[in-house]
């Protein structure tokens, strides 16, 4: 009796200082978590910090969350296991939810609120190629001068076709971002990377290639570029820095100098998952939006106490050195040739963190441009996708109630009431044309190299 | 007066204390301890004159002494990892008592820690999911093996299809396994986990023949003069089985049971590294997608430690033969 009183007399006092607290806070105070258990899958890139400092610091124990971090053999497994449940949520390439979502691969609706951080890929050749490369560049003070162009590679891959062998390059994933970004590359200096035709069965985007691509896990890349399996690779940090240590290759252009800011790992769920835990959604991304600011905070300050946790080895589990490298803002080209790139790794700034529809559709146009969709689409289809894989709502609702909670500041966010998910035509692309996300299809008409509107193959 | 008795093997070390060494016994002491010991040194020896040949682009192939120092690591960050667990706890309490101030209907539950499992952790893991499926297959394969055994009809009609999935790898069974348990194995709340259930049935599918086929042997070869005898006394069908039966065929049941607890332990190890199922061969593939200067070192302390369990398992099969066989001769080596 006496015990019963005094619990709903504990409950009204919870209630009113609940009811306090959440008159001053309107609607973004968020539920309690529906599933506190969580898993979540990762593959061993410098990029997955967000998801270990989120855990090391305690943020996702602050919203209720109890996250066991696990990582997977490749994207493939991990991609599945988020679709049959056995993960609650991944680290993924920008490319899969919408590359699953559209049906391309396995077919199942994933989604993302949340996108986990700008660049940090890099493009490396083998030492005989870039000794070849290195003929045709210009240099300034006894340095090559960068960015460089996939021209100076061209003559390269012209031997190689006059000597009857195939040119061969590495990239991780078919609906990667360093499959865009090479291809992307390499077609800006008119080399063709091939085609891909789904609907005639041919999934292995070699049709007309000048360079034939293919995939390997990334830390698998250093060793088959030594095989000389293939000539070169397009892979996330630190598997460029790798070769440089090791001597068997060379770095010859970052993805910041292809596409400035480009938006590379997103963190996605399934739709089912989402909807069943919508509270535990918004305290995940929350969690983690906390973890992505620590990691720039300050000028990157925290980034030697990040590279230390990273190279544990239940995370990415590299030597120090090697993650240093690249992770402090830094980027060995040619040894001893370290350049300053303080936006190499992009966590938070410039608005990392928020699902632009406009990135979702870039990538799209670049499944377009070399097949992986093999039909032209309108420009409203690729709105359509795009509204339903990024969930710029979830990520507001996320960032509202960090803001209420005083942990955050508005003025650390995008302005939500006229933010509408496009980020202005950008041109800062290696071939300077204009990106303009409203007018996907007017974009592929700007490219010498890939289909056009109306054209299959 | 108690008199002190020595088991016979260890005769020669007796002696030795005493200083009554016959040549007999000097044999013995050679072959159970100069010889092994030369055999380790010269291994050690030469593993660590290979090893600094061997350039890898993940650093210098490791000898035993880095082998020794990683062996120290991770029994360092298991202590590590232990301290941070109970700093959990700790933070996962004061959770709950915040959370019950403000909600006080809510049914606390105090969860696992939520860290990455450790090298001990996972051998752990690797044991226990051996087991079950080693249990598992045998609770089948014997039972089975010995009606295929007694009825040269059921032998018949059964042959065909064991000597079609005998070969088959673990790697062949996996996806199929993974597909089937994520597709019927379906709880909202799971008593086990789902990688846990594909390991153990890919485990199973694998160590199921030798018993299977040994213990058929087994039975088969019950001598005539014993089955006569049963006659004779009209036995029936179960009597037969447990009084004649079963106790020939047990040494032949154990050898078959020890091939596929060898079986067992290797294909587990394979599962797990290809699945990604939690125990030791995930943490190989782990330490290998590192590519640190410490992975080769690290992977190799658990070659050493899957190598030494393994043994370990069928030294453990042996004892368990000896207490359980009649026929102690068959339970030699």
């Amino acid at each position: 009796m006496m015990k019963g009183f005094k619990k709903t007399f504990r409950g009204v006092l919870a209630a009113m200082t609940l009811g306090l607290s959440a008159t001053s806070l309107a609607d973004d105070a968020v539920g309690w978590p529906e599933k506190a258990d969580l898993k979540f899958g990762f593959i061993k890139l410098t990029d997955m910090a967000p998801l270990a400092i989120a855990y090391e610091k305690g943020y996702f124990e602050e919203e209720g969350l109890f996250v066991t971090l696990e990582a997977q053999a490749n994207w493939k497994v991990l991609l599945d296991r988020v679709i049959d449940g056995q993960l609650d949520g991944a680290h993924m390439l920008a490319g899969q939810p919408l590359g699953a979502t559209i049906g391309y691969g396995t077919e199942a609706h994933i989604i993302t609120a949340f996108s986990m951080d700008l660049n940090g890929n890099g493009i490396t050749v083998s030492n005989s190629v870039w000794e070849e490369m290195k003929k045709h560049i210009p240099s300034k003070d006894g340095k090559p001068v960068h960015p460089i162009k996939a021209d100076t590679l061209k003559p390269v891959v012209e031997q190689y076709k006059a000597a009857g062998k195939a040119f061969k390059m590495g990239m991780v994933f078919p609906v990667s971002t360093h499959n865009y970004e090479l291809r992307y590359w390499l077609a800006a200096g008119g080399l063709n990377p091939g085609y891909y035709a789904p609907h005639k069965g041919d999934t292995s985007g070699q049709l007309q290639a000048d360079v034939l691509l293919s995939v390997t896990p990334p830390p698998q890349m250093p060793a088959t570029l030594e095989a000389g399996t293939i000539h070169g690779y397009c892979v996330g940090e630190p598997w460029n820095q790798q070769a440089v240590f090791k001597g068997i290759g060379v770095p010859v252009i970052t993805d910041y100098e292809i596409w400035k800011n480009n938006p590379e790992k997103v963190f996605g769920v399934s739709k089912t998952w989402a909807e069943e835990y919508p509270n535990t959604h918004i305290r995940v991304v929350k969690a983690m939006i906390r973890a992505a600011k620590w990691l720039d905070e300050n000028n990157n300050a925290n980034r030697p106490e990040a590279v230390k946790i990273l190279s544990r080895p239940n995370y990415v589990g590299a030597d120090y050195d090697v993650i240093a490298n690249s992770m402090t803002g830094t980027f060995e080209y040619e040894k001893g040739d370290k350049r300053e790139i303080p936006d190499f790794n992009v966590f938070f700034r410039h608005h990392a963190t928020y699902p632009y529809y406009s990135d979702a559709i870039w990538y799209l146009t670049q499944m377009r441009r070399w097949g992986q969709i093999s039909e032209s689409k309108p420009d409203s289809w690729y709105m359509d996708i795009a509204k339903k894989v990024y969930r710029p709502d979830i990520y507001t609702q996320a960032a509202k109630s960090l803001i209420a909670e005083g942990k955050m500041s508005a003025d650390e966010f995008p302005d939500f009431v006229s933010e509408d998910g496009f980020k202005p035509p950008q041109s800062e692309f290696i071939d300077n044309i204009t990106y303009d996300g409203r007018k996907p299809n007017a974009y592929l008409s700007q490219f010498p190299i890939g289909l056009k509107d109306g054209e299959t193959l | 007066m108690v008199t002190l008795t020595f088991p016979t093997w260890m005769e020669p070390y007796r002696a030795l204390a005493t200083g009554k060494v016959s040549r007999d016994q000097w044999q013995a002491l050679m072959r159970q301890l100069l010889w092994p010991v030369l055999g380790i040194g010269l291994f050690l020896l030469m593993w660590q004159f290979a090893a600094q040949r061997i350039d890898t682009s993940l650093g210098q192939f490791p000898g035993p002494a880095q082998v020794w120092e990683q062996a120290g690591n991770l029994v360092n960050e298991h202590q590590q990892a232990r301290e941070r667990e109970v700093a959990f706890h700790e933070r996962q309490e004061k959770y709950i008592a915040a959370r019950l101030e403000q909600q006080p209907d809510w049914q606390p539950v105090t969860r696992a820690y939520t860290g990455a499992p450790t090298f001990f952790d996972q051998i752990g893991t690797s044991l226990i999911t051996v087991m079950s499926g080693f249990l598992l297959a045998s609770m089948i394969a014997i039972p089975l093996g010995i009606v295929i055994g007694l009825s040269s009809t059921v032998h018949a009609a059964v042959n065909p299809l064991v000597q079609l999935f005998k070969p088959v790898s673990p790697l062949a069974w996996l996806p199929l396994v993974t597909m089937v348990v994520s597709a019927l194995y379906v709880s909202d709340d799971p008593m086990v986990s789902k990688s846990f259930l594909t390991s153990m049935f890919t485990v199973s599918l694998c160590c199921l023949w030798p018993t299977l086929m040994n213990t058929a042997v087994g039975v088969t070869s019950v001598s005539q003069d014993l089955t006569n005898v049963s006659r004779v006394l009209r036995l029936n069908a179960l009597s037969h089985v447990r009084k004649i039966v079963l106790p020939s065929a047990l040494p032949m049941m154990f050898t078959g049971l020890r091939l596929s607890l060898g079986i067992a332990w290797m294909v587990l190890i394979a599962a797990e590294m290809l699945a990604q199922n939690p125990g030791l061969g995930k943490f190989v593939w782990d330490e290998f997608q590192n590519g640190s200067s410490q992975s080769l070192g690290r992977i190799m302390v658990a070659v050493i430690v899957i190598g030494l369990i393994g043994f370990l398992l069928d030294r453990l099969m042996l004892m368990l033969q000896r207490a359980l066989v009649w026929d102690k001769a068959s339970a030699q080596r």
